[in-house]
């Protein structure tokens, strides 16, 4: 070991320079099939996809900052599928299962740990909504039971059963819940997409958007213009500005959602705990870190900045469930901008602009569904607009037929 | 903290309000299409930039409108509601006005 680290020492090249995860970057081409704007999860799982089961691998990804950089480096990393729709549900059931097996898809490890996700009531009518997310759960083939207190108790020796004098009454229990290294997830998207020939062009922001006819022919960016055979657009917190840019209007509003971490500690926290009634949800990290976060800020913002407010907030209530977390002191804060729609449910498919699909609305709850977003999008693009089964009831149109699909109790501050 | 100005009750804590939405008009529920009350309700213009919103101090019950930018998070100014709305606007009521005529 010491003479092989010593024969790289001497040498003047990086040693894995011939095994680059991403390609150096190259020019833009002229005309590609497909242009994907936004190189976070959603939009490489998409090129992944493409390339991989429909063989279009003339794509290319465009992000302004760097790949991973938006929302996908600043969740809390929740996979969950225990909804309240059927609609919802089968969605995210669908991309557990994927989630499952993507490390040994990627041969690259994302590290998915099925911890289990424990969400709190305590009220009697959350214990009632509860039991039906449970039933439509079990109806479509996820792990969910409601438990009471002295299964609670076991699981997480360490909660406190009576918050802010809001005694647990009963816990949503989710076998399927799990968490995974976000960056790998993006890291591992993207280099099997531009393996399989995608190109992936950060530090490229699309400035403007063709339209002829209702199609739309090409983008503009800070590099050069390109046209494009179609244009999947991926772009979280700034859903709505891109769309202006196409020309239409989006059901969508942007909050900002603050989040924060501690030190590490020894491992005492196995499943991953929400509250309803608290609006905190909290886990350990692999690392043995507690990551807290909660709900969205209280009004519009297309900020990352961070209040001392909602901090303050947020930092009591995780209190109250873990009373011991008081002498912890936090590592670090962020927040994200996310585009929040008025029934919790993301917008995907079809927009006013004929061949501009949408991959939109994900606000708090986005990276949980980043493989099933990049294989139904990615079905949308090759089929030329035919829409997957799994995505019809996100449908940007069920607004004009008052359609939504309301998961607002299953999204609200519990991933 | 941060202090949103209250043309009635002066500097206050912005967490003493409440966000109540853009100021934009309301089409009449009884004559326009589904469409244009979906656009209504639904869709925003979610701009980058100055806006103009509705919002509430909560402790006296007082709604006024705030010019407020969205990307720096700045309260450009605050005033009074009857500085934009200089008449009574009559919201009319589905079906009442057909008895009346």
């Amino acid at each position: 070991m010491p003479f092989s680290l010593l024969k790289f020492g001497l040498k003047s090249d990086y040693p894995f320079e011939n095994d680059p995860d991403l390609p150096p970057p190259s020019e833009l081409k002229r005309h590609y099939d497909v242009v994907i704007i936004g190189g976070g999860g959603h939009g490489v799982a998409t090129a992944y996809y493409l390339a991989k089961y429909h063989g279009i691998t003339n794509v290319a990804v465009l992000e302004k900052g760097y790949l991973g950089g938006g929302n996908t480096a600043r969740n809390t990393a929740v996979i969950r599928s225990n909804y309240m729709t059927p609609q919802g549900v089968k969605f995210y059931a669908a991309s557990v299962k994927l989630f499952q097996n993507l490390s040994h898809e990627f041969d690259f490890n994302i590290m998915y740990s099925e911890r289990g996700q424990l969400t709190l009531a305590h009220t009697d009518a959350t214990v009632r909504a509860f039991r039906q997310r449970a039933e439509v759960n079990k109806h479509f083939g996820g792990r969910t039971e409601l438990i009471g207190p002295q299964e609670i108790r076991e699981l997480v020796p360490t909660l406190n059963m009576n918050p802010a004098h809001l005694p647990v009454l009963a816990g949503l229990w989710h076998k399927d819940g799990a968490t995974a290294r976000h960056d790998a997830v993006a890291w591992g998207y993207a280099k099997g997409a531009t393996q399989r020939g995608v190109e992936l062009h950060q530090l490229t922001e699309v400035t403007d958007v063709d339209i002829q006819n209702g199609r739309v022919t090409g983008v503009h960016t800070n590099r050069g213009n390109i046209s494009c055979g179609c244009v999947v657009q991926a772009v979280a917190g700034n859903s709505s500005l891109m769309a202006a840019k196409a020309g239409f209007r989006m059901p969508i509003t942007t909050y900002p959602l603050q989040a924060m971490v501690t030190q590490p500690v020894k491992p005492f926290l196995d499943p991953l705990v929400s509250s309803s009634a608290l609006h905190c949800y909290v886990q350990q990290t692999s690392r043995g870190e507690m990551v807290f976060g909660g709900g969205s800020d209280p009004y519009p913002l297309y900020n990352t900045r961070s209040t001392l407010e909602l901090k303050e907030s947020l930092l009591a209530h995780a209190i109250e469930m873990f009373p011991f977390m008081a002498n912890l002191r936090l590592l670090r804060q962020w927040a994200g901008i996310t585009d929040m729609t008025s029934d919790y449910s993301p917008i995907m498919g079809l927009s006013p602009v004929e061949n501009y699909y949408l991959d939109a609305g994900w606000g708090t709850w986005g990276f949980k569904a980043t493989p099933i977003c990049g294989k139904t999008m990615a079905e949308l693009v090759a089929s030329g607009g035919v829409v997957p089964e799994l995505i019809a009831p996100f449908a940007m149109s069920r607004f004009d037929t008052f359609k939504q699909v309301n998961e607002m109790g299953a999204t609200a501050a519990s991933h | 903290m941060k202090i949103m100005h209250c043309p009635l009750n002066g500097p206050r804590n912005i967490s003493e309000f409440v966000y109540g939405g853009d100021v934009r008009q309301m089409p009449q529920p009884d004559e326009c299409t589904d469409k244009a009350w979906a656009e209504y309700v639904f869709y925003a213009d979610n701009r980058a930039g100055v806006v103009t919103e509705w919002w509430l101090h909560t402790p006296s019950g007082y709604w006024f409108i705030a010019e407020r930018h969205t990307v720096t998070d700045d309260i450009v100014r605050t005033y009074d509601a009857s500085d934009m709305f200089q008449q009574r606007i009559d919201f009319m009521v589905a079906g009442s006005d057909k008895e009346e005529q």
